[in-house]
């Protein structure tokens, strides 16, 4: 989230399109009742289900799942061509005025440089034109017809209201409505705030639409302000922590990146993380990304990362493909590629996608490993379940160790919410028997394996034998050792180059910020956006004051965010060029004339004054981005494509099967059925349940009495077409497997007519298994396909073609 | 704002302290001193408080966990319930359906006990030691990764990645045991490294 759950209170519009926070994030779903009771705010749900959000809505339109891009598209197209548009923000604030080179275009669904043999582009002409000052050129005027805001106006023309219709199933007066009251937040003193999930981004293109929504959200000025944002509600407790952390194939935590093997040294590494702005006196922090890297290499390696072995850049592994995503690592396991398997904490046998694909890859491990409080599928993936999971133990020669881990309520530390806030919490009770906490396990494997490569030597024993791990008893770190680690502190004095009797950093002390993280190993810093969560004022995620000044729901004092106990993102954007807030009445920060301050901590240098430096302190641009220049892989604006199994051709670019760069691999092509396949001629998709959180209550009695069994949900006319029963039991299959459940005849799933087809929507809810305290069930990701979204491989979990009929229920054994 | 304090003197005050002398201060009658000796002191005064927040999603609402025992004396503590935090700024105290059962989640039948070992071809889990669970295990990586570390590419670059061997973590630890799961995983020279949020 670019603002807080308590900041939505601030909103005068809420687009819950992409989610349902309703049913999935219900306490904090209360902020946008708090809106609508206090400030009269309304609310628009987007769905294809008229789910538990749109209960409670001022105005809903269905969609048809995978759509969203044509929708969003066609907002934007309607808000230019109405000129809903807040031009005070968007000419300074975003790239709209920018110039890109020649070159660069688009046509039927494919921007310039599309190699249709690799899936991928040749990126070249999706960059700015450079002036001969070295900076981007710009056009204030809007006159250049290659500026960023003519070839979005000609992007977007497409998408009208009747090419939404029948792209998306959305009549043309629902849609339109819409388009009206989001145009409305076009004004300075309107905004509307975007709150989304999984229904954006489980998708081959769900960072694209995600982009759209930003896009438009800058187009109405609504970014950096007080009940604005993009709001992502993040799934688990600590998503966010996680990713912060970068816990991921391709991540150093803070978002910096582990190198690849066209990288081999630190130089070239470095070359091409400048960061040179591309306006003048723009801030472009990224600048300092030597200092964050070197910081984070000094926590790891402690001495033996130093200037003379270039901070230990080889111990570091380089990448040779984009990254080992899960769906990238699955496929090797299933070529037999993979030995050994870790699973802290995470069940990926009904996680992933084609649950058949992965019990195959799991099945071929030497050893699977896993650490969880509970009992899961994937644990047992070798065990006979008959046709919940029917498999012969015999023929699996897996090895399992499953090892006992606390949870929440045992152990102590921060999780980050959705909001970026890092909440301390402390244990309440003792662990179940021989329980322990994930990380006394990590460290028993880390002093295992080091104490076997000083034993016996081995391949590059180096960054295991020097990792740093100066814990008072290694064998067991603290929460409080590790935290201060994260928050960073001085190795070694720092004196004033001006004045070498003036010690600026003191050896030993924890840094306030990550403003004193220095590239020269004189500071270590673990994760640097979150320095300041533990500095020597002690632990600031530990705070509990809930004081709010000025009732802006920013809660300064309440635990810490990260970066520098900044509330929201971007705040700087919430005045305008002078310094003066948008809405008065909705202050965050405004120039004092001297410095920045309010009710925020101001997301830009405190005395940089208004007129010099851009709002976007991280792009060198100083402004957003409209057009993302060759950062995403499937373009630099977003298109509709359609999933992979789509029950209609793509009516924008007919040629074009799903997202021309989304990597499918080779076998997988298979497993997909054609576009408008008669096999499979109903559209899928999957969602959760507020009585549930994914794969965990289950082993919860509560909430398995309250939703004890699985069920598929379809409308009345699909029911009466296929003879199904309310409470009967049906047979739902895809091309790569079936399950079978109660059927619910429901009203709030409607057929949709897209490009003149009737097209039936199967909502799969998620929730079952084959362990835990509810009914047996079936993984619903036995249905869905293994493909991924083209950015980042999240799985195209939200649409799919299946099939379905009335049953006699499973046959259980 | 110190709702601590007030919920915490509520609680001892409505409860079993109102069987105690203090009663007269009150102003009870005594027909109401016989009452209140009657009902049962409320099941929460003799527990021990710790601030914590609900596992489930984002939202992250405060909750207070409620235990007979005490870990801070380094006492066995025993999770009796759980509620929502009223002086969290997210919640104010609410919680939904699946945090209003978190004890349940606590307590769960299927919660692991030991650690667990099934064999190659085993159609069941027998139980172990943590020292065999976590010696097999480190001998497991060190001979994995000493048969197929990569340490140069084709070209003869520098790459020291090892493929063979992957890792998922959970995002519901807290931030530091992610930290130390970083520092421990990377050090080894895994790639196959990812978290829910790919999902």
């Amino acid at each position: 989230m670019t603002n807080a759950w308590t900041d939505i209170k601030n909103t005068d519009l809420v687009v819950i399109m992409g989610g349902n926070a309703a049913e999935a994030h219900p306490c904090g779903f209360k902020w946008v009742t708090e809106a609508k009771a206090t400030r009269g705010a309304k609310l628009i749900v987007v769905d294809p289900r008229y789910n538990r959000s749109a209960a409670v809505a001022d105005f809903y339109a269905p969609i048809r799942q995978g759509s969203d891009i044509a929708f969003l598209m066609g907002l934007i197209n309607h808000c230019i061509s109405h000129d809903k548009v807040q031009w005070d923000y968007v000419k300074p604030f975003t790239n709209a005025t920018f110039v890109v080179r020649e070159g660069y275009a688009y046509q039927d669904g494919l921007f310039t440089g599309y190699d249709e043999e690799k899936r991928d582009y040749v990126k070249d002409s999706w960059e700015y034109e450079i002036g001969p000052d070295g900076y981007a050129v710009v056009d204030e005027t809007l006159q250049n017809p290659r500026c960023v805001w003519n070839l979005l106006k000609q992007h977007v023309a497409i998408y009208t209201p009747e090419m939404v219709e029948r792209i998306c199933g959305t009549p043309k007066d629902a849609f339109l409505k819409v388009a009206e009251m989001v145009g409305e937040c076009s004004t300075p003193t309107k905004t509307m705030t975007s709150m989304y999930a999984l229904g954006w981004t489980q998708h081959s293109k769900g960072a694209q639409n995600i982009r759209g929504m930003a896009m438009l959200q800058l187009i109405l000025g609504n970014i950096g302000v007080r009940g604005g944002g993009m709001n992502a509600l993040r799934g688990h407790s600590n998503i966010q922590g996680l990713t912060d952390l970068g816990l991921m194939s391709n991540l150093i935590p803070g978002y910096l990146n582990i190198p690849t093997q066209k990288e081999p040294d630190f130089a070239t590494y470095m070359s091409t993380r400048a960061f040179k702005p591309l306006r003048p006196n723009q801030t472009s922090y990224w600048q300092n990304y030597r200092k964050f890297f070197v910081s984070f290499m000094k926590s790891m390696y402690g001495p033996a990362a130093t200037a003379e072995n270039d901070w230990a850049y080889s111990y570091l592994p380089k990448l040779d493909v984009a990254s080992y995503d899960v769906l990238r690592v699955f496929e090797m396991m299933k070529q037999g590629k993979v030995n050994l398997y870790f699973c802290q904490g995470f069940n990926p046998l009904q996680a992933f996608p084609d649950k058949g694909k992965l019990a195959a890859g799991l099945a071929k491990l030497k050893m699977l490993v896993i650490m969880d409080p509970l009992q899961t599928e994937t644990a047992r993936f070798w065990e006979d379940h008959g046709t919940f999971n029917k498999v012969n133990p015999a023929d699996i020669q897996t090895e399992v160790i499953q090892l006992p881990t606390t949870c929440f309520a045992e152990d102590e530390g921060s999780l980050v919410n959705s909001g970026r806030w890092l909440q301390w919490h402390w244990p309440g009770g003792s662990p179940p028997g021989e329980a322990k906490t994930d990380t006394w396990i990590m460290a028993q494997i880390h002093l295992r394996l080091k104490e076997l490569y000083k034993k016996e030597g081995g391949a590059f024993p180096d960054p295991i034998v020097n990792l740093n791990w100066s814990y008072k008893d290694p064998g067991d770190p603290t929460p409080e050792e590790l935290a201060k680690e994260m928050n960073g502190s001085v190795l070694v004095d720092v004196f004033d180059p001006a004045d070498p009797t003036k010690k600026v950093l003191e050896a030993g002390k924890q840094l306030s910020g990550f403003g004193q993280l220095r590239d020269d190993g004189t500071t270590a810093g673990g994760c640097w956006i979150y320095s300041g969560c533990w500095t020597e004022a002690g632990n600031m995620m530990a705070r509990r004051d809930n004081s709010d000044p000025g009732d802006a729901g920013m809660f300064l004092k309440w635990s810490f965010s990260w970066p520098a106990n900044r509330r929201v993102l971007y705040n700087r954007a919430s005045c305008d060029l002078d310094g003066k807030p948008w809405d008065p009445s909705r202050k965050l920060i405004e120039w004092d004339g001297t410095k920045w301050t309010g009710y925020d901590v101001p997301d830009i240098a405190p005395t940089a004054k208004p007129r010099d430096v851009g709002p976007f302190i991280m792009n060198p641009e100083g402004t957003s981005r409209l057009w993302v220049r060759k950062m995403m892989r499937d373009g630099p604006f977003p298109v509709h494509y359609e999933p992979f199994e789509s029950p209609v051709a793509n009516v924008i670019a007919p040629k074009i099967r799903g997202n021309p760069v989304a990597r499918v691999f080779p076998d997988d092509w298979k497993t997909f059925a054609d576009i408008g396949d008669p096999a499979y001629p109903y559209a899928g998709t999957s969602y959760r349940l507020t009585e549930h959180f994914h794969y965990w209550t289950k082993n919860n009695h509560v909430n398995s009495v309250l939703q004890p069994e699985q069920f598929v949900e379809i409308s009345e006319e699909l029911a009466k077409e296929k003879g199904i029963a309310l409470g009967g039991w049906v047979r739902v299959w895809s091309k790569r497997g079936e399950l079978y459940a109660k059927a619910v005849v429901t009203k709030r799933i409607k057929p949709m007519t897209v490009d003149g087809k009737t097209v039936h929507i199967v909502g799969v809810p998620i929730h079952w298994g084959f362990v835990g305290a509810a009914r047996k069930g079936f993984t619903a990701n036995t249905l869905t396909p293994f493909v991924g979204d083209a950015n980042i491989e999240t799985p195209e979990f939200k649409a799919f073609m299946v099939n379905i009929e009335p049953s006699a229920g499973p046959v259980v054994a | 704002m110190n709702m601590e304090l007030s919920r915490r003197t509520f609680l001892k005050t409505s409860g079993a302290g109102l069987a105690g002398t203090t009663l007269g201060a009150f102003g009870f009658s005594e027909a109401e001193a016989a009452v209140a000796a009657a009902v049962k002191p409320f099941h929460l005064v003799n527990t021990t408080e710790a601030r914590n927040t609900c596992t489930y999603c984002s939202v992250a609402c405060g909750i207070i966990i409620y235990s007979k025992g005490d870990l801070k004396k380094g006492e066995k503590a025993d999770i009796v319930h759980i509620e929502g935090d009223a002086d969290h700024p997210t919640n104010r105290g609410t919680l939904c359906p699946k945090g209003s059962a978190l004890r349940d989640i606590v307590k769960s039948q299927t919660r692991l006990t030991q650690p667990m070992l099934r064999k190659a071809g085993s159609d069941t889990f027998e139980a172990v030691s943590w020292d065999v669970a976590l010696d097999k295990i480190a001998r497991a990586m060190k001979d994995d990764r000493d048969a197929n570390f990569v340490a140069t590419n084709a070209d003869g670059v520098t790459v020291n990645r090892w493929l063979t061997t992957g890792f998922l973590a959970a995002s519901a630890t807290t931030n530091e045991t992610a930290f130390a799961t970083y520092k421990v995983v990377r050090s080894t020279g895994i790639l196959a490294f990812d978290n829910q949020a790919r999902v």
